[in-house]
């Protein structure tokens, strides 16, 4: 690893206070199907009235890093603007053979896998470049999956501010509290980025935390 | 008949004397010939990140469609590895993802199937 990206890891915290930007590039983290361009979409929707991209039920959906910059959030008299990067989703693995199962045909399904693998290299290298981290899961999901305890660790270890959003409380077996145990020296909220739930507690926290 | 996996079991003496690169090849290299790979501590959050972007650069759709990982959360570092920048990981045990599969896993218990 080259010094200078090790120097900046070390003391990126102490970097960050001194930058004094004025835009904040926040990303979306998680792995597949967790909701994260949903996420993205309903930010926007809230405060540009716009979209940041599609949403599928097949996963890698995303499969390259979108960037929507000079997003402007208000929270309780309080502005903050962000630049935000939707994520491919991370995986230790892709296999073709899942999406045939969504009814792609072998060709499709190869590219798309062909294409996850970029999308997932391309997401971790957006890690340098981000002043903050929202990590999406999937509330219905275990937490503790190699791909959450990865995506943790990387943010811990550049002193990256962080918030996990436990997505898709609208569903009857999901269970936040489940996330806030695993992870509890991290700020959880629970949402539903779909639905809209529980948004304003969101925001406020991404103001207070990224502000 | 009984299907035979080969494990590799490597010491923490051994992963300390290897560079990153090093240590991610011979990883990489041990998974794509079928093996089950157990580090006594495990790799740092950024050498993880750096084997699951070398991973994607070596599936091809075919023989190889990636890893399973299963390793423990970090422990909270103390105040001279925070000072000094090192963070011991914890046990791991990496394989391909057609062979390895995680069942269920928790702060402090991993369970795992090996398919021969």
């Amino acid at each position: 690893m080259g010094l200078i990206l090790k120097i900046k890891r070390k003391f990126g915290a102490i970097f960050r206070l001194f930058r004094r930007k004025n835009k904040l590039r926040i990303g979306i983290y998680g792995p597949p199907n967790a909701g994260k361009t949903t996420l993205a979409n309903r930010i926007l929707l809230d405060w540009v009235g716009d979209v940041m991209g599609p949403v599928s039920e097949i996963p890698h959906e995303t499969r390259r890093a979108r960037l929507r910059e000079g997003v402007r959030i208000e929270v309780d008299g309080r502005t903050i603007t962000i630049d935000i990067v939707d994520t491919p989703g991370l995986a230790t693995k892709i296999d073709f053979h899942e999406f045939l199962k969504y009814g792609l045909s072998e060709e499709e399904a190869k590219r798309r896998a062909k294409e996850a693998t970029e999308g997932v290299i391309e997401a971790i290298k957006w890690l340098d470049d981000l002043d903050g981290v929202i990590l999406v899961m999937d509330s219905t999901e275990d937490p503790f999956t190699q791909v959450n305890i990865t995506i943790v660790g990387n943010i811990e270890a550049r002193k990256l501010p962080l918030i996990i959003a436990a997505n898709k409380i609208d569903l009857p077996n999901a269970s936040p509290a489940r996330i806030k145990s695993a992870f509890p020296q991290h700020t959880v909220v629970p949402i539903s980025a779909l639905k809209g739930l529980n948004m304003d507690t969101f925001y406020r926290v991404l103001a207070e935390k990224f502000g | 008949m009984v299907m035979e996996v080969k494990m590799n079991l490597i010491s923490k003496e051994k992963l300390e004397k290897m560079g990153t690169m090093e240590k991610l090849r011979m990883i990489l290299d041990e998974v794509k010939s079928g093996k089950i790979v157990v580090l006594e501590t495990g790799l740092t959050p950024e050498e993880e990140a750096k084997l699951i972007e070398m991973t994607m650069l070596e599936i091809d759709h075919e023989n190889f469609v990636g890893i399973e990982v299963e390793s423990y959360p970090q422990k909270s570092s103390g105040f001279l590895s925070k000072l000094f920048g090192r963070k011991g990981g914890r046990l791991m045990v990496i394989g391909p993802a057609n062979k390895l599969k995680t069942l269920e896993k928790r702060e402090d218990m991993i369970e795992a199937l090996i398919r021969g």
